[in-house]
C-alpha cells in the first residue's frame, strides 16, 4: 500500500498538499518540546537539558520499530523506501561543519524554522546563514566537488555492514537509547542550573 | 486559563519522540522518504540564483546538474507546514514573543554574530553532508542507513568537542 506516491494511489500535487500538513505536525511537535530554544537546544552539550537527546533517540526509534511493523503488515513497502546514499568522506566532513555550526548557533536547520516561527530573532539570524552558507557551497561547488563524490559505499545499512537483521539491530539500537536516556536523566540532575528552568518550570 | 502570562510547560520528551517518530513514519507512508530541512533552502537558493542571475546558472557546474529542482518540492511544502505548525503550538502554548535567546552572560549583538556564523557553517555542512539533522541524521537513522549514523555521530561528536570551547556563548 504505502508509499502512496510510489504506488500512485494519490498524485504528485496531493503529495505536496500532504507535505505540508506533515510539516505543521513536524513545527507543531518541535515546538511543543522546546526545539523552538536555543538555550534548550544547547543544554545538550553542556547536560543541563538532554531533551534533544531524549525526542531525537526516541523519534528514531520510533521510525524504526513503525517502519519494520508496518512492512510485517503489509502496509508499507520497504524497497520503495529511500535510503540516502553514503559517500563517507563527505558524511564525515559535512557532519563536522555541521557540529561547528551547532554549537555556535545553537540550532539546526528544522529547529531554527521553529524557533523563528515563535519571534526568536536569533533563529532568524541564524536562517539567514544557512541561506549564506548554501550559496557558499553552490557557488563554489568546483572547490569541493571531488571530495562531495568521495568515497561512495552506495546506500548500505549499518545492519548489513554489521551482518545482522533488521530487527536485531533495531533491538540493539533500542538497548543503546536506553542506556543514554539514563545517562541524560543523571546528567541534568549533576549540571542543573540556577538561571535555567528545565521545562519552564 | 491562568491570568499570569507565564508560558505553559513543554511536552514530556519521551511522548515528544513518540509523537515526531508518528510524524516521521506517516511522511514515509505518503512520500517514501522521511523529513527534511535543509532541502528546502537549497531548492530556494537554486531557483533565487536562477532567477536573478540566469547567465551565471546556466554556467556553473551545480545549477546546471540540479536545473530540474524548483520551488514546487516536497521539502519547500514540508517547511511552510513546519512555519505554521511552530506558530500554532506557539500561539496555544502562550509562547509568541520577539526576542533574542541567549546564554547569561553574553551579549545580544555577539549572540546574533554567532548564530549567523552557526548558521553559515550549517548551511554549507548540510549541503557537503547531503542533509542536515532532520534528512540525513533522524531520517538516515529511521531506516537504518550508514551515512545516517555517521553524520549524526559527527555532528553531536563535534559539538560535544568544541562545546568547552563555546561555553562563553551558553553558560
Amino acid at each position: 500500500m504505502g508509499p502512496l506516491v510510489a504506488n500512485e494511489i494519490i498524485s504528485p500535487d496531493t503529495n505536496l498538499f500532504l507535505a505540508f500538513l506533515i510539516g505543521i505536525g513536524f513545527g507543531f511537535v518541535l515546538e511543543s518540546n522546546g526545539f523552538s530554544s536555543s538555550r534548550r537546544l544547547a543544554g545538550m552539550f553542556y547536560g543541563y537539558d538532554t531533551t534533544v537527546l531524549k525526542v531525537f533517540f526516541t523519534a528514531a526509534i520510533t521510525g524504526m520499530l513503525g517502519l519494520l511493523f508496518m512492512s510485517l503488515f503489509g502496509w508499507i513497502d520497504l524497497s520503495l523506501i529511500y535510503i540516502n546514499p553514503t559517500y563517507l568522506w563527505s558524511a564525515i566532513g559535512g557532519g563536522v561543519i555541521m557540529g561547528v555550526g551547532f554549537i555556535l548557533g545553537g540550532y539546526c536547520p528544522g529547529t531554527s524554522f521553529c524557533a523563528a516561527s515563535i519571534g526568536k530573532l536569533d533563529a532568524l539570524a541564524f536562517i539567514g546563514g544557512i541561506f549564506l552558507g548554501v550559496l557558499l557551497f553552490t557557488e563554489a561547488y568546483p572547490l569541493w566537488e571531488n571530495f562531495f563524490n568521495a568515497k561512495y559505499l552506495g546506500s548500505p545499512l549499518l545492519s548489513s555492514v554489521l551482518g545482522l537483521s533488521r530487527g536485531v539491530m533495531t533491538l540493539l539500537i533500542i538497548l543503546v537509547a536506553l542506556g543514554m536516556f539514563w545517562v541524560g536523566e543523571w546528567a541534568e540532575k549533576r549540571f542543573a542550573r540556577d538561571d535555567y528552568k528545565l521545562n519552564q518550570k | 486559563m491562568s491570568k499570569n502570562r507565564e508560558p505553559k510547560k513543554y511536552m514530556n520528551p519521551y511522548l515528544g519522540g513518540v509523537l515526531l517518530g508518528l510524524v516521521l513514519i506517516v511522511a514515509f507512508w505518503v512520500s517514501g522518504r522521511g523529513l527534511g530541512a535543509s532541502g528546502a533552502v537549497k531548492s530556494v537558493v537554486v531557483a533565487g540564483v536562477e532567477t536573478v542571475a540566469p547567465q551565471h546558472a546556466q554556467n556553473a557546474v551545480y545549477y546546471k546538474q540540479h536545473s530540474e529542482d524548483s520551488l514546487k518540492s516536497w521539502l519547500v511544502f514540508e517547511m511552510l507546514g513546519v512555519l505554521v505548525g511552530g506558530f500554532l503550538s506557539g500561539a496555544i502554548a502562550g509562547r509568541l514573543k520577539f526576542s533574542v535567546e541567549k546564554g547569561p552572560h553574553v551579549s545580544g549583538k555577539i549572540r546574533l554574530i554567532a548564530a549567523t556564523v552557526g548558521g553559515i557553517f550549517f548551511g554549507l555542512g548540510s549541503q557537503l553532508g547531503r542533509g542536515c539533522t532532520s534528512g540525513s541524521a533522524l531520517t538516515g537513522m529511521a531506516v537504518l542507513s550508514l551515512g545516517g549514523f555517521v553524520t549524526m555521530a559527527a555532528i553531536f561528536g563535534t559539538a560535544f568537542a568544541l562545546a568547552y570551547f563555546a561555553r562563553k556563548l551558553w553558560l
